[in-house]
């Protein structure tokens, strides 16, 4: 092929010269330039980008972009531990199936009609997590657990009028971050301290900080330190005596076990999905629920899009379309609440299809096994020489924070020997949390077997004797 | 099909699929995990009884029950209901850049090498991935003119926000945060523009557009003020007219003190003819899910890639991904970083499905992408001014970059028959026709924008639908109001949905609400 001749590129059809002169002459333009009159000479970028020579070849760009992930080492390829915020969870092969069909994956923002699909799977989504979090409200999902907290704090603000939030500090430093750049300067955080042998929230510094100015009380449970809070009760109750909302961050795949939040006096309930069905994808497989119940303050708070079923002109017909479409930005750019855009809705759907597999036995069931293999697993780390288990007297879910400053060893050091030995040790949390220097916190999930963490503890054992 | 005509004997499945509660059947199970080992469970027992007796799930959550292949059925069913850009000319949802999502990019992103990754693997083992990264942002800073990129925002109502916090940062850091209350936007620019500041404190003032359909640059000067914070501007806006004084722009609010930011949301139409650097723009986002291919997923998972000036590197959000010419690392060393707005590192497989396509098409490609875009576009806005009742309001005779946004006003003050009419009648084809952001400033409102990826053919077919709902229109405007007629379902009954006495957002309130 003559290298000068311009290709015809796949992607681009209208490339075709022939087809490309038909169109000018029927625009009634000479050439494509013209189109652009709008745009002044003195705004030109007059030179070529600067970007590397492409590989057109479907299979010189399949080479290309293998051998670059070829550099990476899996979670697959190595035993992980790893969790805080990401979790390795089996994905069932429906969930795959389902999030990677053209009709899913390709749509956007279609009517109830044509995109009637899009609209019952995402209403489906919606209530298959109000059974499991015992909610009647539950939106299309925004980004992240993130974004579901900062909107849960700024739903309360809203919703009490006051402007102060406490937050357990027992919660995710990252998923922190994102709530404090949320709420400045609208909204002043305080942290609530946790109690430094169980892990759980101290309720004698919740007493002594909540105010009549507190729109809410935050909380994560599971925490981001693996402790079951089992005070819930207690703090709706400390929090709706001051007229603030109690908010609660979970795990959904812990509610197979664990009583959801509603039940133990929450007003408001957010989290993460990706347990539910998404691939870790590098944390790419994040996305964030929000639940209520069904009253109208609530519902009109929201600032996601919101799917209910109605009826049509056909009697016996289902229909989906947007409730209260006129509280989102889309609809009103100032008085909206928030805004709305593209979040991720495509993991909404996938979470759905994971309930549905899962069910209601498969939901205790996992959530059983979770238990009883983190439960060995702290075990066997707890007899290991050195280690110790700073708030093993809290039971936990899937995560739990491991103590190495007895063993000589740094977190880093271990986790540098750990992966020469093809595992990924738990997550090092001493730049996170100053009074847990030289802890990790480690998480096991459905996916490890026995001889998985029996092979940890051997690396272990061997490391740091 | 009747290709002399060119609209489709179309009809929609239809598989009256019931609601997934209505199939379930106790005992069906979809998915088994795997067992406890006997060994495990002689240690350390059930798991549960460690939990403290309250915090036990007494009650099983009332999820359905169905086997796989049930489950399976269903959802392929209700994608089959679904009508995705890989199987309509997807040309009627104008703004939202429906191009075609490369499949090979597909397969990249589902390879256990990315999906298998977790954030917070030792970098030395993710040197693959901050690779593509880290040359996804050298590429956007040659498309830009910026000086670096983050792609932490999950969409782009997210990187709007990005922009925001970092506009509230640089005015902070210069004590001037409390004194500059205002964010300047346009009517034409997204609502996120004006919605997401205002979650940032902001006042918003937006500027309306002129009779050109361009923002009034007199409204700007009359809006600046030492209370400007910054101007946050789409263009082109949604009417598809590149605004030719957008330096004067950025230069008017320069001189009040203000930073701005450029909504490139959509950047399909001038990829290589211009950039934000030019206009003089601190700030800049583009949706890797809109001009960069990857899907759009039924809304997200997505992308908005946030690139700055050197000035502004400082506010951005952590970690940077950088790379010392032997290894590529994060770098949390950013002075006066906003903190985070996304958990991790983004939406990665959205980053590598932007890499790749770039990698695909290269500087030219990227052009040719390009003037396609403006090609089909303008190709398109002369077919549709040939049809009865609809008009393309604002510069007159002029071209447009890669969308219109247009006019069934016309048609309707002739018929009766309204913008929402038509979309449903469309339906009836295979098509999407998309009406237009709030306030409809247009009356009658449709928008659209046929980028580079479809076919003359493909593009007449869409023309030849228009037609014929016009047609009907005129002599049969029943059947339009009354559509769709081969969708999946017909006209929805919507009172429901803004009563809260009726309205039911899950299964379970439905059939409270119902006493079912």
């Amino acid at each position: 092929m003559n290298k000068k001749e311009k290709i015809v590129h796949p992607y681009i059809p209208n490339s075709v010269p022939e087809i490309k002169a038909k169109m000018l002459e029927e625009i009634g333009v000479k050439d494509i330039e013209t189109l652009y009159e709008d745009i002044p000479e003195s705004l030109r970028f007059k030179k070529e980008m600067n970007l590397p020579e492409p590989f057109p070849s479907e299979y010189a760009l399949k080479r290309h972009i293998e051998q670059i992930l070829s550099k990476n080492q899996t979670c697959q390829e190595n035993l992980s531990f790893l969790g805080g915020d990401c979790w390795q969870h089996y994905v069932p092969a429906i969930c795959d199936e389902i999030n990677q069909r053209s009709e899913f994956l390709t749509a956007y923002a279609g009517e109830p009609y044509e995109d009637h699909g899009r609209f019952q799977t995402l209403f489906e989504y919606a209530s298959m997590m109000g059974e499991l979090l015992d909610m009647d409200v539950v939106n299309v999902p925004t980004y992240d657990w993130g974004q579901a907290a900062s909107t849960s704090i700024r739903m309360a603000g809203r919703i009490t009028g006051r402007t102060e939030i406490l937050i357990s500090e027992t919660i995710s430093p990252d998923r922190l971050s994102i709530i404090k750049n949320y709420c400045r300067p609208t909204i002043e955080i305080n942290l609530v301290q946790y109690d430094s042998k169980t892990g759980k929230l101290d309720l004698e510094d919740l007493k002594e900080k909540i105010s009549s100015k507190t729109a809410g009380v935050y909380f994560e449970n599971p925490s981001y330190l693996g402790c079951i809070e089992d005070q819930g009760k207690v703090i709706s109750e400390i929090a709706h005596s001051h007229r603030t909302l109690s908010l609660v961050g979970t795990d959904p795949i812990s509610l197979g076990v664990l009583i959801p939040p509603s039940n133990y006096g929450a007003d408001i309930v957010c989290g993460d999905i990706q347990a539910l069905g998404m691939h870790m994808q590098f944390g790419g497989g994040l996305a964030g629920f929000i639940a209520t119940r069904d009253e109208e303050k609530f519902v009109m708070e929201y600032p996601s899009r919101l799917f209910g079923i109605t009826s049509t002109t056909v009697k016996g017909e289902h229909g989906f379309g947007d409730v209260t479409y006129d509280r989102t930005s889309f609809h009103d750019r100032i008085e909206s609440k928030e805004f709305i855009g593209t979040t991720t809705a495509l993991w909404g759907i996938t979470a759905g299809v994971y309930l549905a597999l899962a069910g209601p036995q498969g939901m205790q069931e996992l959530g059983q096994i979770i238990m009883q293999k983190s439960q060995y697993a702290m075990k066997r780390l707890f007899d290991i020489n050195g280690i110790k288990i700073p708030f093993e007297q809290s039971s936990h879910f899937k995560e739990f924070v491991v103590d190495f400053n007895n063993t000589n060893k740094s977190v880093k050091e271990i986790n540098k020997s750990l992966l020469e030995n093809s595992i990924f040790g738990g997550k090092d949390i001493s730049g996170e949390f100053p009074e847990l220097q030289n802890c990790a916190v480690y998480c096991i999930t459905e996916i490890h077997t026995k001889e998985d963490i029996d092979c940890l503890i051997l690396t272990l054992e061997e490391i740091l004797s | 099909m009747n290709k002399k005509n060119k609209v489709r004997n179309f009809h929609q499945a239809k598989w009256d699929e019931p609601v997934i509660f209505e199939l379930s059947n106790k005992g069906e199970r979809g998915i088994l995990f795997p067992e406890i080992e006997r060994e495990i469970e002689e240690i350390v027992g059930d798991g549960i009884s460690k939990l403290p007796e309250n915090m036990i799930r007494k009650q099983q959550p009332n999820l359905p029950e169905l086997s796989q292949m049930q489950v399976l059925k269903h959802y392929l069913r209700l994608s089959q209901q679904t009508l995705g850009a890989d199987l309509n000319v997807d040309i009627g949802q104008g703004t939202c850049t429906m191009k075609y999502s490369p499949k090979i990019n597909e397969q990249f992103a589902n390879s256990p090498k990315i999906t298998e990754l977790h954030p917070s693997q030792d970098e030395r083992t993710v040197q693959g991935i901050l690779e593509i990264i880290y040359n996804l942002d050298l590429f956007l800073r040659e498309i830009s003119g910026l000086d670096k990129f983050t792609f932490q925002p999950g969409g782009g109502s997210q990187a709007i926000f990005a922009m925001a916090s970092i506009i509230h940062a640089f005015h902070e850091s210069n004590g001037d945060s409390e004194k500059r209350d205002e964010i300047i936007s346009t009517m034409f620019s997204h609502p996120s523009d004006a919605a997401a500041p205002t979650v940032k404190g902001y006042k918003i003032i937006n500027i309306y557009p002129n009779e050109d359909g361009l923002p009034d640059i007199e409204a700007l000067k009359k809006a600046v003020s030492n209370r400007t914070a910054g101007l946050l501007i789409t263009n082109p806006e949604d009417t598809g007219i590149f605004n030719p004084k957008i330096r004067e722009f950025t230069q008017i609010v320069h001189d009040a003190g203000g930073i701005c930011g450029y909504d490139q949301a959509n950047a399909n139409g001038i990829l290589g003819i211009t950039r934000a650097k030019e206009a003089d723009f601190d700030l800049c986002f583009f949706n890797l899910h809109k001009t960069f291919s990857s899907p759009h997923g039924c809304g997200g998972p997505a992308t908005g890639a946030l690139g700055v000036t050197k000035e502004l590197i400082k506010f951005l959000p952590v970690p940077l991904v950088e790379y010392d010419n032997e290894k590529f690392y994060f770098n949390y060393d950013v002075p006066k970083s906003i903190g985070k707005v996304r958990a991790f590192y983004g939406v990665v497989p959205a980053i590598l499905k932007a890499y790749s396509w770039i990698m695909s098409l290269g500087s030219e490609g990227l052009k040719e992408v390009s003037q396609i875009a403006v090609l089909n576009n303008n190709y398109l806005l002369k077919k549709v001014l040939e049809i009865r009742g609809a008009s393309a309001p604002y510069a007159r005779g002029r071209h447009r970059i890669e969308q219109v946004r247009y006019s069934w006003d016309k048609l309707y003050q002739d018929t009766g028959v309204t913008t929402e009419d038509i979309t449903c009648r469309m339906v009836d084809f295979g098509f999407h026709m998309w009406s237009s952001h709030h306030p409809f400033i247009v009356p009658q409102p449709f928008t659209l924008e046929p980028t580079e990826s479809y076919s003359k053919a493909e593009l007449d077919e869409y023309i030849a639908g228009l037609k014929k709902v016009v047609e009907e229109a005129y002599d049969n405007p029943e059947i339009v109001k009354n559509a769709p007629h081969r969708s999946v379902i017909h006209k929805l009954k919507t009172d429901t949905l803004d009563d809260p006495e009726r309205w039911a957002i899950t299964w379970r309130a439905y059939l409270k609400k119902n006493k079912k």
